[in-house]
């Protein structure tokens, strides 16, 4: 266990390292903040609410949505690849712990480190420029604050199993990028799932990309309330659960499969 | 001529090793389908709850995103450099390319080009062929060679704004997130510029330009005729920033120390 806390020290270290240009990171962040705030404005026009969400509401959406990004995004599916292909895999896979274990504490070194240093002060920044509704309710920060921990947890799992993939294809860049689009899409990062037509929605709910972005978001903005909230966070821990069973599988078969190319 | 040839060669070699890696090759055909599908989506899914943007129709809106394909897929297909940092710099390898005779710059876009981005030129024509019989627009020949010169306009300003964040590697060696997060920014340059603030507006013009790869030169095609003088703009800016971005390399590559040992 506290080898695996070593590890995310380590990558929080190694980020703080290169911190300076989180600054400009953040600068850009706002920049598309504020475009996707203009370009909500105007697609919402003389509308009061579009499917129970009000223009405030929407902002604070998109805001949170992409800060909440910030967190739980990572590469790891970029560096299994990459590490494949290096060969350096097979240096990893005798080392005594489990590589899966020690990319996800990677990950979440990478992860607490944007969220204390980006996510934060650029929520805050934002929120000075745009109009912002942040809940006073103590209850949906906690809620949110879970919701988010499991947000980077069924993030994380997608992206391993998109990295293990790379056992069977040897050179996935296609697959990552594919990966991406589809959460961007299909988590609610570009639009909240309920505004999808409904026979869309349906499809959504039987896949886990709702637990990424739409659910802390909708935590968030309120747009949850009550009971939806709790079914939500259970949705979320349920998909949890299931993607462990395809991540075993596929790495057991991936460990028989290992060809490490050149070297 | 030896340049023209140096692509060949390099264009050759991409086939090789595009035709190694097949099945990946298709995967990313299609994830660069599935792209382009999800932006039409959300415009789409956005005009489900209202009938206009800024003034602006649903087919108007669409033709500007088949616009925008065309430039776009010529900056991915050769100006895609978002790793030229941790690629070329942290792992030294421009070490290697500044050994060679041909201009560094050449070298690096020939290394990373990715031909498979061409097919969204196709996508993008057969959008904007859709949007266009919708919206029953007509063109007179020489629109074509507007298009032309609009489309490679563009191109230039993306490849431009790209170089230019690239070249940052040169004077600092720290990671930057500002790559990814460019590629999103210049999805707002697809929207009528007239729904933003001032600011942001300001910013897509002229220090950003990417209204100049999308709403601008489509409004030409539109026949919105208040946006023309922004339209015939294009291929300037592209000449202006393209060039902007070969200074700050030039100014770069002088500057290069060198990682490590």
């Amino acid at each position: 266990m506290s080898m695996y806390l070593e590890m995310i020290r380590v990558r929080f270290l190694m980020m703080l390292a290169y911190r300076t240009n989180y600054y400009s990171g953040i600068l850009i962040y706002s920049i598309n903040i504020g475009a996707y705030y203009f370009l909500w404005s105007a697609i919402y026009g003389n509308n009061e609410e579009i499917q129970g969400l009000s223009v405030l509401q929407m902002t604070t959406y998109v805001a949170v949505a992409w800060m909440a990004r910030a967190f739980y995004f990572n590469n790891i599916d970029r560096e299994i690849a990459a590490e494949i292909k290096d060969g350096k895999v097979a240096i990893e896979m005798i080392r005594p712990y489990n590589y899966l274990g020690m990319k996800t504490m990677q990950a979440l070194g990478e992860g607490i480190f944007r969220l204390l240093f980006f996510s934060v002060p650029g929520m805050i920044i934002v929120a000075l420029v745009f109009p912002i509704s942040f809940s006073a309710n103590l209850s949906t920060w906690l809620f949110f604050f879970v919701s988010l921990v499991f947000s980077f947890i069924v993030n994380t799992q997608i992206n391993l199993l998109t990295g293990i993939m790379s056992f069977f294809l040897f050179n996935n860049t296609g697959l990552i990028r594919a990966k991406r689009v589809v959460i961007d899409l299909f988590s609610g990062l570009l639009l909240p799932i309920s505004f999808y037509p409904l026979w869309a929605q349906t499809v959504m709910t039987y896949l886990p990309f709702q637990a990424i972005s739409y659910i802390p978001s909708m935590i968030f903005t309120e747009g949850f309330v009550g009971k939806e909230i709790f079914n939500a966070v259970l949705l979320q821990a349920f998909w949890a659960l299931i993607l462990l069973i395809p991540i075993r599988l596929l790495w057991s078969l991936a460990k028989k499969q290992l060809i490490v190319q050149g070297g | 001529m030896f340049y023209v040839s140096m692509f060949f060669q390099y264009a050759s070699q991409y086939l090789k090793t595009r035709l190694t890696y097949r099945i990946d090759t298709v995967i990313e055909i299609l994830s660069d389908l599935l792209f382009q599908a999800v932006n039409l989506i959300f415009i789409l899914i956005v005009f489900d709850h209202t009938a206009s943007l800024g003034g602006w129709n649903r087919e108007e809106i669409i033709f500007i995103y088949g616009f925008f394909l065309v430039p776009y897929a010529l900056f991915s297909s050769f100006f895609n450099i978002w790793d030229f940092n941790e690629r070329y710099i942290v792992r030294g390898e421009m070490d290697r390319v500044l050994t060679r005779p041909v201009h560094s710059l050449f070298q690096i876009i020939m290394e990373r080009m990715e031909l498979e981005s061409l097919f969204g030129v196709i996508t993008g024509l057969v959008i904007m062929g859709y949007a266009a019989t919708e919206l029953g627009l007509t063109f007179a020949w020489y629109d074509v060679l507007i298009f032309i010169s609009m489309v490679l306009g563009g191109a230039f300003i993306y490849a431009g704004i790209f170089i230019s964040i690239a070249t940052i590697g040169f004077w600092s060696d720290s990671r930057t997130d500002i790559m990814p997060m460019m590629y999103n920014i210049g999805n707002y340059g697809r929207y009528p510029v007239n729904i933003y603030h001032k600011v942001i507006r300001f910013v897509l013009t002229w220090i950003l330009p990417f209204a100049f790869v999308g709403v601008y030169p489509a409004a030409y095609f539109l026949n919105r005729e208040e946006w023309y003088g922004y339209a015939f703009l294009t291929p300037v800016m592209g000449i202006v920033f393209f060039s902007i971005s070969y200074l700050l390399w030039n100014a770069g590559v002088k500057r290069y120390r060198g990682a490590g040992n």
